[in-house]
Formats: C-alpha cells, sequence, structure tokens
C-alpha cells in the first residue's frame, strides 16, 4: 500500500517536468517582455536623429501625451470602424450559411465543396492578398478595366485615394478573409442542437424563420458572443491589410490608419516609450474583452452539460 | 385532398429556398475565387499585354514571368526557403511542446495543476503585438536579432494549440493505457514519446496545417526582426514590393511573387481540406 501511494507521487512530478519548456518559453519569451513593455512606458526614451534620449523616468506622462494628442482616437476610431464594417455582414452571411447547411430538409448538395471555397481565403497569406487587391484596384488595374469594360464607369475610379474605398477594401478583404470561419463554428454550433427540438417545432407548425428566430439563435447566443468578442480582439490587432495595401502610411488622410499600425510606427522609430504606452492600452482593451469571452465560454459548458 | 395540398405548397417552399441558396452560396464562392482567378490569368501575361486590360484568357508569359522574377531584384527563391524553414520547425516545435503540455495536465494530478491550468487559459487572449517591445529590446539584449530563434523557439508556449491538444486527450487518451505501460515498466518520457503521440497524430496533424500556414502567412514579427536580404521570408518581400516605387515594375513579374506566395499554400489546401474544415468544426464544438 505505502509503496503504491509513493509511486503515484514520483509519478506526478513528472507533470512538472513536462510543463517545464512551456513555462521557460512563457515566462522568458511573453512574460519578460510584457513587464518590460510596461516598464518602458513609464519612461522617456527615443531617438532624436542618431541621438538616443533617455531612459528617464517621467511616470505616467506618456499616457497623458497619448491621450491628449488625440491622434490614439483617430486611429482606434479608423479600427473600430474599418472592424465593424466587416463584420456585420460576415455575421449575418455566416449566420444565413451555417442555417442553409444544418437545415436538414433543404438537403443542400456540394456541402464540402461550398465549405472548402469558403474557408480557402482565411488561409492566405494576409500581406499577399492586400498586395492583390492593391494591384487589382490599382488606377489602371483589371477591376477599372473591367468595370469600363462593362460601361459601369466611364473613367477609372481611383480606389486607394478615396477615403470610403480604401475602407470598403479593407473592410472587404477582412470579411472574404474570415466569414467562412465564422461559418464553420457557427455550423458546429447549430449541428449540437438536439434536432427532437426542431421536431417538436415542425409538429406544432413552426416556419423554417420561426425555428431559426425563436431556437435556433436564442441557443447559440453564447457562441455568437464569442465569436464577435474573439472576432473583436482580432480586428484591434487588424494590421497586415490595411499596413501593405496603403503601404503603412494609412492613407488617404490617415483614415486606415490601425492601432497596431500606430504601435509599428513607433517600434520602427523606436520611440520605446510611447509605444509601452500604446502597448499597454492595446493590453487593458484585450483583457477586459478576454474577460468577457471567458465569462460566456463558461456558460455554454454549462449548456452543454445540463 | 387538403392535406395534399399544404404537402404541395411546403415542398414548392423548400424548392424555392434550395434554388435561394445555391445562387447565394454560388455568389460568394465567385466572391471568393474571382481575385484568385484574375491573378493567375494575369501572372500569365506580359507587362504590355497588362497595360492594355483585363482578358478572361490567359496568356503564355507564366514562366517567362517567374523566369524574370527569379533572376530579379528580390530574392524571391532564398525568401520562399526562409519561409519554408521557418514555417516548418515554428509547426514541428509547436506541436510537439504543446502536445508535451497537454499531456502534462492530462495525464498528471499535481499540486498547482489547476491553477497552471487556468494561468494557460488567462494568456491565451495576448496578442504578439502588446509584448513586441518588449520582445524586441529582449532579443537585441540576446543578440538574436535577424536569426529564425526568435520566430521558432516562441512557438513552444501556444496556449490555443495546447488547448485543443488538451480537449482532444480527454476523449482519446485512456488513463488505463497509461497504466498498463508502466506495469510493463515504460518510462514517462518513453511513454510520451512512443505512446501518447501516435494516439495524438489526428489533432497533431490538423494543429500542424494550421501552425505551419499561421507562420508562413506571419508579417508583424518577421518584419521587426528580420533585416538582412538573406534571412528575409516571403511576406516581408512582399511588403517591400508594395514599398518600391510601383510603376517602375514589370507588372508581369509583380503578379507572378504574388501568384508565388499565394498558389503554394492554395495546392496544399485544396489536398488537405477534408481534415482542414473537419478539424476546424471539431475544435470549434468546444471552443
Amino acid at each position: 500500500m505505502k509503496k503504491k501511494a509513493k509511486s503515484v507521487v514520483s509519478y506526478n512530478k513528472w507533470g512538472y517536468i513536462f510543463l517545464i519548456p512551456f513555462l521557460v518559453v512563457f515566462v522568458v519569451f511573453q512574460l519578460i517582455p510584457l513587464v518590460s513593455t510596461i516598464g518602458n512606458s513609464f519612461y522617456e526614451h527615443y531617438m532624436s536623429g542618431m541621438k538616443e534620449i533617455g531612459p528617464n523616468f517621467i511616470g505616467i506622462a506618456n499616457y497623458k501625451k497619448l491621450f491628449s494628442d488625440g491622434d490614439i482616437w483617430q486611429y482606434f476610431g479608423n479600427t473600430m470602424i474599418m472592424w465593424i464594417m466587416g463584420f456585420v455582414p460576415q455575421i449575418i452571411v455566416s449566420l444565413l450559411f451555417a442555417a442553409w447547411f444544418s437545415d436538414p430538409s433543404l438537403r443542400l448538395k456540394a456541402q464540402r465543396f461550398f465549405k472548402t471555397v469558403i474557408y480557402l481565403p482565411n488561409l492566405i497569406m494576409a500581406s499577399a492578398f492586400a498586395m492583390l487587391f492593391f494591384t487589382l484596384f490599382a488606377d489602371s488595374g483589371p477591376i477599372n478595366s473591367i468595370l469600363i469594360s462593362l460601361g459601369i464607369l466611364d473613367e477609372p475610379f481611383r480606389f486607394m485615394s478615396n477615403v470610403g474605398s480604401v475602407r470598403t477594401l479593407v473592410a472587404m478583404m477582412n470579411f472574404l478573409m474570415w466569414f467562412g470561419n465564422t461559418t464553420i463554428l457557427l455550423l458546429a454550433g447549430m449541428m449540437g442542437i438536439d434536432t427532437s427540438l426542431f421536431e417538436a417545432a415542425e409538429v406544432d407548425g413552426a416556419t423554417p424563420r420561426q425555428i431559426f428566430w425563436r431556437i435556433t439563435l436564442p441557443i447559440l447566443r453564447p457562441i455568437l458572443v464569442y465569436v464577435m468578442v474573439t472576432s473583436l480582439i482580432g480586428g484591434l490587432q487588424m494590421f497586415d491589410v490595411p499596413q501593405i495595401l496603403t503601404d503603412g502610411t494609412g492613407d488617404p488622410m490617415r483614415s486606415s490608419m490601425t492601432l497596431i499600425m500606430f504601435l509599428n510606427k513607433h517600434l520602427y522609430s523606436k520611440n520605446y516609450g510611447m509605444g509601452g504606452a500604446l502597448s499597454v492600452f492595446l493590453f487593458i482593451i484585450t483583457g477586459i474583452l478576454s474577460v468577457i469571452v471567458f465569462k460566456f465560454s463558461g456558460n455554454q459548458d454549462k449548456y452543454g452539460k445540463a | 385532398m387538403q392535406v395534399n395540398m399544404v404537402e404541395e405548397k411546403v415542398k414548392g417552399g423548400v424548392k424555392s429556398r434550395r434554388l435561394v441558396s445555391y445562387i447565394v452560396l454560388g455568389i460568394f464562392s465567385f466572391l471568393c475565387l474571382f481575385w484568385f482567378y484574375v491573378l493567375l490569368i494575369n501572372a500569365t501575361r506580359s507587362h504590355s499585354e497588362l497595360s492594355t486590360g483585363f482578358t478572361p484568357m490567359p496568356s503564355k508569359y507564366l514562366f517567362t514571368n517567374l523566369n524574370n522574377l527569379f533572376h530579379g531584384s528580390q530574392p524571391v527563391l532564398n525568401g520562399m526557403l526562409n519561409s519554408i524553414i521557418v514555417s516548418a520547425l515554428n509547426c514541428v516545435v509547436c506541436v510537439y511542446f504543446s502536445a508535451m503540455t497537454a499531456y502534462a495536465i492530462h495525464a498528471y494530478e499535481f499540486k498547482l495543476r489547476n491553477a497552471l491550468f487556468t494561468m494557460i487559459l488567462a494568456i491565451m487572449m495576448i496578442p504578439t503585438q502588446v509584448t513586441a517591445l518588449g520582445f524586441i529590446q529582449l532579443i537585441t539584449k540576446m543578440k538574436l536579432m535577424d536569426t529564425f530563434i526568435p520566430l521558432i523557439v516562441p512557438a513552444v508556449a501556444s496556449p490555443v494549440v495546447f488547448f485543443y491538444m488538451k480537449q482532444y486527450m480527454e476523449s482519446a487518451l485512456p488513463m488505463e493505457l497509461l497504466e498498463a505501460a508502466r506495469i510493463d515498466g515504460a518510462g514517462e518520457i518513453r511513454i510520451f514519446n512512443t505512446l501518447v503521440l501516435p494516439l495524438m497524430v489526428p489533432a497533431m496533424a490538423v494543429q500542424a496545417i494550421f501552425s505551419f500556414v499561421g507562420s508562413w502567412n506571419n508579417y508583424f514579427t518577421p518584419a521587426l526582426v528580420l533585416s538582412t536580404d538573406k534571412m528575409k521570408t516571403l511576406p516581408i518581400l512582399i511588403a517591400q514590393l508594395r514599398g518600391a516605387d510601383f510603376l517602375k515594375f514589370d507588372m508581369g513579374q509583380v503578379y507572378a511573387m504574388i501568384a508565388f506566395s499565394i498558389f503554394p499554400v492554395i495546392v496544399v489546401y485544396l489536398i488537405l481540406s477534408k481534415y482542414i474544415v473537419g478539424g476546424l468544426a471539431a475544435g470549434a464544438v468546444k471552443g
């Protein structure tokens, strides 16, 4: 008896041993950088020409400057506008497709073909996709050429010089890259719903529309919140697409400059103080959003077990 | 009679709904594929053909364009090689160590297990961009700038992959099997490598694909870390192409380069799509 208890204990120390690689790498490459990023935000430290200024401890002056300059609110606004422009159509189309794919009475054929095709853009290199859109929508590019030959346009539309069209292009790329992924997530949620609920509703004479609004959607609510908040967290990190599309300028008139593009600028110009303050701001927002995700996925588990 | 009519009506309703859904699905499939079709066509056309406007038929300059690209100013082949090295190592490291971490949490009952599990879940959402500043300072101090190590080693700690593996283990790894192996006298490391890993192959394959593609497409971190031409990966070269004075370029080459970065992934995806789309759904059930 005694021997057995001892051997169990000696097995369990392997739990710690197997965790060593994860913990060491996490501490070195994530935790230490996080702490030093936060530390940086309290120091004046930047390059003035070739001369390094600082680091001098200045308390929260970087934060004051960050929020009083006003740039951050503009970039925050840009990021949110482009996220919403991509997310609203994404969630509508994904819900619709997931409902169709999971509807047994529709019996859609070629489902695998459609799923494969709509998921495809998610795997494309975002920078190459943005470069592709840049060339396709150039003033003398193929889209203008097609629109003119179809008689829709008389002269080339300058997609890259117009606030609305640049934002629309970014939103459209984000939409194309993510709606397939969201469809598959929601579909998995819908397939998990007890089919007897649908059968009972059908017997009671409910229309497909009623079933969708009264049964499917309420049950899916936790997954919808999860999708929305994770997409929002991803949206705050929006970088590759607008960076490549506008060559890092966020033009026209910085209307497509996102928060991470702003951070990237500080990192390149070695403005550590302001970069740190901006990172902490992003970290706090992401943290709040993550807590919301956590709360809702916890609820989801409860539903699953009930 | 009346029942029949109702049935007819329902049938008709299903038919028209089915038609509508095929049409809408068709439109969105077109929207997903159209850009890549234009890319494919334009990669086969010469600069002068491209300047005359778009035609839907391919031309015959694909190999000329690729040849020009490979002998041009951008180190594209080298970039692809770098991308393959980084992505492959990143993916191996990520999958192996995530499985190991998941195994530690799943199979052993130690004091801090729940605390560590909660901690890993809590750090899941920290974006890499937020720690980038400290990360760059750190690897500058470690003299690892302009090497592949900062792009590969951090993959050891990938909470999302860990979580997927943990979920999979709950259904695919019976503890009795481990007990049996222990009675046979196998060591813990050997049990993990020869018994657990083979059972985890389906989950590891799915995550290998995702981490490979994720690393292949990654632009933010490599752009901060890699600085010499010899080390640059494909996304950085794409960004340079965008940054260069655009009009001076041979457009055939520009399209060839974009195609060169996009189509390998598309081809691999089409071969493996069954596992990718299926694996996504499997992870989503609990996600």
